[in-house]
């Protein structure tokens, strides 16, 4: 049992959970752990935010951690930077991607520069949650990838779960984590199931990792999109083609050396994102990799991403996404050079 | 028309001075209708004021303060020593050694009042024109220089003086003090009621100006403040101009009635009077210490000087307005007091001279001696542990620095001197050295 008398996960069966879960119970022991840690943001108490992720929080905690804010996004931000340099660790919660823009003033100009201003005076542990990216039906605002625009400013760290067992530990790793961390949550992804065995806690869950070995063509993402790579290795592999597949989880500073050595081993890669392609993640890794590892590319690094225009209107979002198809295409492609 | 002119002729109120010169004639006015003048259509209604222009206490029983000689003489050696390296910021950046500085001249009073009425566990967010309470939280006036000599964004320890980091986007520092303040209060540190609670219990003081007000995040802070019941002072230096915008421009209202849209109360304060901004913040920071804030306060002032040594009032407003303002000196009215009351002579006045003078002469000597730190600085506190892609980019400089034939570029090959402290080839004026200038006389060949 933990400190506030909800059942840990090490208390019952290991059987499958919801992302959306894991990362209330990935908050609950952050609370637990830390009694610094303090839940922000609009509906986070006591409806339990629009996606339930802060679920039974403030009855477990209380008013004074989980603060249910005015409607005013740069307020949650900045007035977490205050309640951070006081000591505390804010976790805020945007409430869809498209009404972080409000806030991001203060995370451009005050959360990621306070501490290389202050040379190290100050700190800023700050989480920043942001449930992104598309493929849920939503109107305007409730579907953008703007990871890319955070991964640009220095002082920030990026990272994005794609599993159930990842969200548990990174949003704990995350909370302790000295500096501020904008974390990407794939809404799409919220209530697909996944085992947490919370028993054993892994180094870490903030580096890049490889999902699946494979032999023919490397292919990388994060977040959202990786439930997709692992179809079209399944598919792949029923027409030959061994893929290996990497999940990057931290977007800002990036791990690239296992996509390094992944490509150093298939000599071909494809880069996928939903986010819009120009100026991107996926423009960071081509660029990365072509400078690192030129001589081990069997072909131009390929890049299969959103396409460069505004969200679209829930009937054309299938056509937006990245999907196995144009994953696939994009394997065919880099393999027949 | 110096305002001394009251020592030898106390005031008999400004309408004596109308009389005097009488209505409706054609010659110069006299300083006392000016002051009336301009009471009448500056100052406007609610004006808390303790001390007159004239240099006549009147007490108010709402902001009670035992004015004492030592009190007021500390005050005024306040404001003669922030207006003098004031001055010679401006000094430094005109004569090259500053790349900019931000003047507060005719602010003194508003920011020594509010400095002095903290309490020593208080929390104040400066905007960047905050010298004046950056003196009264104990930062020295050379850490102040980093920031305008470009050597580095913020030199004081924040923590230990209870004076945050200077902040640059207008209006972003009310949010985060809103929240600091927030912080005092889940910490328990608002509110109780035992004998020391003045001496334990703590606030927050924000600055800003008018044109900040019209910011989001001031509105936004005003409204998480009074969510939260969070000790915070919102004080607000209205010095009449926001660059070249009048406050006109960003409010119909005066700014201080602001605050009782937000619920709290608005109070409006001479802040050209040093005693009124002191009685009237040290009330306002009590009473969030005691759980009732937030408060806030429209310190009524002038900006003397331009915006920024950027700036060029010239060209939007006039000299007149300025010379007007004079009369209200900050600095001058608390000198008639103590001069007339006899609670100072000549030779406190000259001590206090010959401090300010010290004071400009090491302001002086510390920006002339600072250094350009190490181009490593840059790659420092950027995250609080070491990272891959951050330590390869600052070995791949260096390791490109090194390839300069001196280790550090221009100087090797006779490179311009001067406007840059270090010597390194950077920038447009770069000239390729060493290495590459030895590559390129082989391919001559």
């Amino acid at each position: 049992m933990t400190a506030s008398g909800v059942p840990s996960a090490a208390d019952v069966e290991l059987k499958p959970i919801t992302m959306a879960k894991a990362l209330n119970m990935g908050l609950r022991a952050a609370m637990d752990a830390d009694p610094k840690v303090l839940v922000m943001g609009e509906d986070v108490g006591t409806l339990g935010g629009v996606f339930r992720i802060t679920d039974g929080l403030k009855k477990d905690f209380g008013a004074h951690r989980v603060l249910d804010t005015p409607l005013a996004e740069s307020g949650i931000v900045g007035t977490g930077v205050g309640l951070a340099l006081r000591g505390y660790r804010p976790v805020c919660e945007m409430q869809f991607d498209g009404f972080t823009f409000p806030a991001f003033d203060q995370i451009i100009s005050q959360v990621a520069k306070v501490q290389f201003r202050s040379q190290g005076a100050w700190q800023m542990p700050m989480v920043i949650r942001i449930p992104f990216g598309g493929g849920i039906g939503a109107v305007e605002h409730h579907s953008e990838s703007p990871e890319s625009l955070f991964c640009h400013i220095a002082g920030l760290r990026v990272m994005s779960c794609s599993t159930a067992a990842d969200a548990y530990w990174m949003i704990q790793e995350a909370i302790e984590c000295p500096d501020p961390v904008i974390f990407f949550e794939p809404k799409r992804r919220y209530w697909e199931k996944g085992v947490v065995d919370t028993s054993s806690r892994p180094d870490t869950v903030v580096s890049s990792i490889v999902r699946r070995a494979g032999t023919d063509c490397t292919v990388v993402s994060y977040g959202p999109s990786m439930p997709v790579l692992m179809k079209a290795a399944a598919a792949a592999e029923a027409e030959g083609r061994s893929l290996e597949i990497i999940d990057l989880r931290t977007l800002s500073p990036l791990d690239l050396d296992p996509v390094l050595a992944s490509v150093r081993k298939t000599g071909h890669l494809v880069v996928v994102s939903e986010a819009p392609r120009e100026a991107s993640i996926t423009s960071e890794v081509a660029a990365r990799v072509t400078e690192e590892a030129f001589y081990s590319l069997a072909a131009p690094v390929l890049r299969i991403a959103g396409f460069d225009t505004p969200y679209p209107p829930t009937r054309l979002e299938e056509e937006y996404l990245p999907d196995i198809d144009k994953i696939l295409t994009a394997v065919d492609r880099s393999l027949a050079y | 028309m110096a305002p001394d002119r009251w020592i030898r002729n106390p005031r008999t109120g400004p309408d004596a001075g109308m009389d005097a010169a009488g209505p409706g004639t054609s010659g110069v006015p006299t300083a006392e209708q000016m002051v009336h003048g301009l009471r009448q259509t500056a100052h406007g209604e609610g004006l808390v004021e303790l001390l007159t222009p004239e240099g006549e206490l009147t007490p108010d029983p709402d902001y009670p303060l035992e004015v004492t000689p030592d009190l007021l003489k500390g005050l005024y050696r306040d404001m003669v020593l922030v207006r003098r390296f004031d001055r010679e910021g401006n000094a430094l950046q005109r004569q090259g050694q500053l790349g900019i500085w931000v003047p507060l001249l005719g602010q003194e009073a508003a920011q020594v009042g509010a400095g002095r009425a903290m309490r020593p566990q208080d929390m104040a967010f400066p905007s960047y024109r905050e010298h004046g309470v950056a003196w009264c939280r104990g930062v020295d006036p050379t850490e102040l220089l980093g920031i305008f000599r470009g050597t580095d964004h913020s030199s004081w320890n924040p923590k230990e003086k209870g004076f945050h980091d200077y902040t640059i986007v207008i209006g972003n520092q009310a949010l985060n003090a809103t929240g600091y303040a927030m912080g005092q209060r889940f910490d328990g540190k608002v509110g109780s009621s035992g004998p020391d609670a003045l001496q334990t219990d703590e606030a927050t003081i924000v600055f800003f100006g008018d044109g900040a007000t019209s910011q989001g995040d001031v509105h936004e802070g005003m409204v998480y403040a009074a969510s939260f019941d969070a000790p915070v002072v919102f004080y607000c230096q209205n010095n009449q101009w926001a660059i070249s915008e009048p406050v006109e421009t960003q409010s119909r209202v005066p700014l201080h009635k602001r605050a009782a849209g937000y619920g709290f109360p608005g109070i409006r304060v001479d802040g050209n009077d040093v005693l009124a901004c002191l009685a009237v913040t040290r009330w306002a920071l009590d009473t969030c210490r005691s759980g009732n804030g937030p408060v806030m306060i429209e310190a009524f002032t002038y900006r003397m000087d331009a915006h920024t040594t950027s700036d060029d009032p010239t060209r939007y407003r006039l000299a007149d307005e300025t010379e007007a303002w004079k009369m209200f000196d900050p600095i001058e009215r608390v000198r008639v007091l103590l001069t007339r009351s006899g609670w100072a002579d000549d030779a406190f006045f000259a001590s206090v001279q010959a401090d300010a003078d010290e004071l400009a002469a090491r302001f002086r000597a510390f920006t002339m001696a600072m250094e350009t730190p190490p181009p490593t600085r840059m790659f420092s506190h950027v995250f609080s542990a070491p990272n891959q892609q951050l330590e390869r980019q600052q070995a791949d400089y260096l390791e490109y620095l090194a390839g300069f034939e001196d280790g550090a570029g221009g100087g090797a090959v006779g490179g311009p001197a001067g406007g840059i402290a270090d010597g390194a080839a950077h920038g447009d004026d770069a000239v390729r050295a060493g290495a590459h200038a030895v590559s390129a006389a082989g391919s001559a060949r």
